[in-house]
This record gives structure tokens, sequence and C-alpha cells, in this order.
């Protein structure tokens, strides 16, 4: 690969990456006899990531295209330290926050209380919520629905709030996996301009996205994962295309 | 192509390995720092709780109740007066044990599933993971006020006297919730490596319930058996803490002063040997 422009310091480093998933459920053919005592539910390895290395730097937005079930959410999560890799390794200047809360919010509670949650989840301090609670709620357009249970909340309204919550913790280096497409068209817009902003604000970014539209408007470089390896690395024009002629 | 260092282009650039463990002393301030997170969530959850039955958090204490009228009856009809102990209310003295009990087998059971659980959370948020346990013994230290309050009721109902002693059952269940917190620490990691586990806790939990004598005094019960089988029943942690508060609170029963050792020991031990263990697998958890 030849660099004519500076190069910024490196923010992350994948080295050799390699995960792996363990099942338990059998992912064999139903055979006809039915031992009970046979060892049926044989460990099955899902080898997600077959060696992947790169290095990220500062002022990079990196696209990170593939097919369905190529490697790409396994490597945004082994980035941001969610799993261990079963070989190689993963550094980063600080530690690699992955877009999203949903998994932290109890939909029995008030939107209001999930903004809690949800912050304090990201690792706000409570008064650090408090002061962007007007800002998450105003931002999320629910106004006085704000203190019903989240799950009377319509589908885009609780996306809305998961987004509002989610983007509302400045990261250095920021992974975003799809979360580009949430609600109307209206928001889209709004939740588009608020990723930009946190993109000038990050150091690095990466974007996970199917939409070769948004890859090539934001990112200065694209990583094209295929079955778990890294096929190819480099200019966005140039990985898109070859990734569009491989379909 | 020559294979490019990578660990060396990180090491200049002093890069840090991603999702490492942070020594113990560093990872407990951490714990430190994202307290309010654990408190929220207890707090919210039982708010959560509230909001699914009608009874809402009647049923904290109303299901307690219902077990130690059950248990009450059914033993107080088939075991034989003398297995009972001398000159005590038998209805408080069961009503104690049952109640004190609930708060380890909740802690133990639900303990075991912080991890496992809350998989989702664990895969998509990072936090040092023993806030998950700790937040689980926060909510049953929470739900075990109003079933303190509802069991001195009772108590008072049978015509036991308040007395000063009543206010040192408050040490003896913080001492007993770091007990609680070092058994789910270590069942959340066990059940992480051996998901089958949660299928003989409940087991575990039932010999406990019986080894601890909660309707029936183990002294006398076990007044004709060898010597050492009684020791073995005293020594039981959850025992001591059940029979403490029977002491302090009803008349007739008489805690041995070594009990409160063992109540302070057992709980400064298995919460150090909790944490630690928990904390040496935390790079394992939310891998599979």
């Amino acid at each position: 690969m030849a660099m004519t422009e500076p190069l910024g310091a490196p923010t992350v480093v994948v080295d050799d990456l390699h995960i792996k998933y363990k099942t338990f459920t059998s992912g064999k053919k139903a055979s006809q006899k039915r031992a009970l005592l046979t060892r049926q539910r044989g460990i099955r390895v899902v080898h997600a990531l077959k060696g992947v290395s790169f290095v990220a730097r500062e002022g990079e937005s990196i696209g990170v295209i593939g097919h369905n079930g190529s490697g790409k959410s396994t490597l945004m999560r082994a980035i941001s330290g969610l799993i261990a890799p079963a070989q190689g390794q993963v550094f980063a200047s600080s530690r690699p926050a992955l877009l999203g809360v949903n998994a932290a919010l109890i939909p029995t509670l008030s939107g209001e209380k999930n903004v809690i949650l949800g912050g304090l989840a990201l690792g706000l301090t409570p008064q650090e919520i408090q002061k962007k609670y007007p800002e998450i709620v105003d931002f999320a357009d629910l106004d006085e629905f704000i203190d019903l249970p989240m799950k009377s909340y319509s589908s885009g309204m609780s996306s809305r709030l998961r987004f509002s919550i989610a983007v509302s913790r400045d990261h250095q280096i920021l992974l975003v996996d799809e979360a580009l497409a949430v609600g109307d068209k209206g928001f889209r817009q709004k939740s588009e301009a608020r990723i930009r902003a946190m993109r000038e604000q990050a150091g690095t970014v990466f974007l996970v996205s199917h939409s070769m539209k948004s890859i090539l408007d934001t990112c200065n470089r694209v990583i094209w994962i295929d079955h778990g390896n890294l096929k190819m690395d480099g200019d966005p024009e140039e990985v898109v295309k070859a990734y569009q002629a491989s379909k | 192509m020559t294979p490019t260092d990578y660990e060396a282009i990180a090491r200049d650039a002093g890069l840090e390995r991603v999702g490492a463990r942070p020594p113990l002393g560093q990872y407990l301030a951490e714990m430190w720092r994202r307290r309010a997170f654990a408190t929220s969530l207890a707090k919210f959850r039982i708010q959560a709780q509230m909001s699914e039955n009608r009874l809402g958090l009647a049923w904290v204490v109303l299901n307690p109740l219902l077990m130690a009228a059950l248990y009450g009856t059914i033993f107080g009809i088939i075991l034989p007066r003398e297995t009972r102990p001398d000159g005590v209310n038998f209805v408080p003295f069961v009503i104690v044990g049952v109640f004190i009990f609930q708060f380890f087998s909740k802690s133990f059971a639900d303990g075991a599933k912080s991890i496992t659980g809350n998989a989702s959370l664990v895969r998509s948020l990072n936090f040092p993971r023993m806030l998950l346990p700790l937040a689980l013994i926060i909510q049953q230290l929470i739900e075990l006020i109003p079933m303190l309050l509802v069991m001195g009721i009772i108590v008072l109902g049978f015509g036991e006297p308040l007395t000063w002693w009543w206010l040192l059952v408050i040490p003896t269940m913080l001492l007993m919730a770091m007990f609680n917190l070092g058994i789910a620490l270590l069942a959340a990691r066990l059940t992480v490596h051996i998901r089958d586990l949660t299928q003989v806790i409940p087991l575990i939990t039932r010999l406990f319930f019986y080894a601890s004598g909660i309707f029936y005094s183990l002294e006398e019960v076990l007044s004709d058996q060898p010597e050492w089988m009684l020791w073995v029943a005293q020594v039981n942690p959850v025992h001591d803490y059940i029979t403490i508060v029977r002491d302090l609170i009803l008349g007739g029963i008489n805690a041995p002063g070594w009990m409160w050792f063992v109540a302070s020991g057992a709980a400064v031990v298995t919460l150090a040997v909790g944490i630690v263990f928990f904390w040496r697998a935390e790079e394992r958890y939310g891998h599979d």
C-alpha cells in the first residue's frame, strides 16, 4: 500500500485476530436413530474471524463491509473488548465504544428512568446525566411521553429514545453498527447529523453498514471482511467497486 | 511481503490491550466510580417488578409468609413436639427462620444467573461485571426491609417484647449480605463455566434449608446423634445468622458467642474469596 499522505498516530491495532464461538446446539443432520445416551450435542465451533490484522489511525473513518454473516459485527465486538479473542489481540489508545444501549433498558419503566439507567450503563455520572437529560429528551422528540413506560412506545419512539441515550456520551474511538437508519425521515437526517458530529469529535470511527452510499459518503477507508478474512483494505471507491462486483 | 509486527506498532504508539483485566485495586476503584449503576439497577428492577404484578411489592413479603404458613402447618403437625426448642414460641421461630433463609436462597439462586441472565447487557456494554451480582444483593437488601418489618410485627403479635437487642439485627443482616454477595459471586462465575449448575442450585438450597434448622431445633433433633453432626450443622453460617436473629428477638433461644465469630468470619472470608474468584475470570464473561 503506497501511502502518500502523512499518517496519523495509530489508535487501534488489530493483530492476527481469531474469534471462535462455541455452541452446544446440534448442528448435525437429524439421524434416524434416536439414542439418548450417545453424545448428540457435540460442541460445534464457529470460526467467525480467521486472522484479521490492520492498523487504524487518528482521523480515519473506516467503513466495514461484507455479506451477512461475514464477521463484521463480531469484529466490532472484538475491537470493543466485549468478546475475548481465541488468538491474537486488539490494542487501542482508549477503550473503543460500541454505539448502542438497548440491553441496559427496562421496558416496563418510564422513558425518564431509562434515560438515567442507560446513561449510567454508558458510564456517565449521575451529575452528567442530570445535565444532559433535557438534551436527550429533546433530541428524542418524546415530550409528554417521557413519563410513560417504554413498552407503550411505538417502535419509532423507542428507537429514537435509545439512539438519543446512546449518543449522549462522546467517545475517542467509536464503533457504529448500522445504527444510521432509525425512525422516520426527519429523525434519520437528525441522527445522521449527530453521528457526523460525533465522528468529527472522535479520533477514529468504524462504521458497519450495508448501505454503500452511506459508506462512500462518510468513510475515507474501507475494510472488506469476507468469511472471517480481511479480503480488501483501502480506498473506499476501489473496495466498494470490488465488493459490488463480487456479488 | 514480510509479516508486519503489529504488536511492535501498538507498543511504539503506547496502546493498551483492549479488554485486559485491570489489577484488583484498579478494578474495585472502577466499581466504586460506577456504583450508581448498581444501585439504580437494583432500585429500577424492584420498581419494574412492582409494576408487573397486581400486588406489586407485597409479594416480597407474601411469598415467605405463605411459605412459613405452609411449612409451619405441615411440620407443626408431622414433627413431634420434642423437635421444637424448649420454651420458644413456635410460630415466630418458624417465621424468623423462613424469612432470613429467603434472603440467602434468593441471593444464591439469582446470583448464579446474574451474568448468564444478562448476556446481552454483558455483550454490548463495558463495565466491571461485578456490578451485576452487586446490584442483585443491593436489590435483595432493599427487599429485606419490608420483610424484616413484617417479621417484627408478627413476632410482637405473638407476645415477644421489643428490646434494644433488636437493633443488632441490622449489623447481623449486613454481615449476612456480605456472605450472600460472596456466594453470589462464586455462583455467578461457576454458572458461566457450567450452565448445568442452575439445575443443581435448587437442590443445594433445599439441603441448606433442612440443614439450617428452619422449623426444628438442630440441637434437639441431633441430640441423640454423634456430636460431630451437631458441630457440622452449627458451623453452617446460614444457620448461625438465623440463630443469632432468633436470639436477638425471641425469648428462649441462646446463640453462643462463637456464632458471632463464625458469622463475621464467614462474611469476610466468603466475600474476599468471591471477589478474587469472580475478578479472575473478568475477561471471560460474555465470551460464550
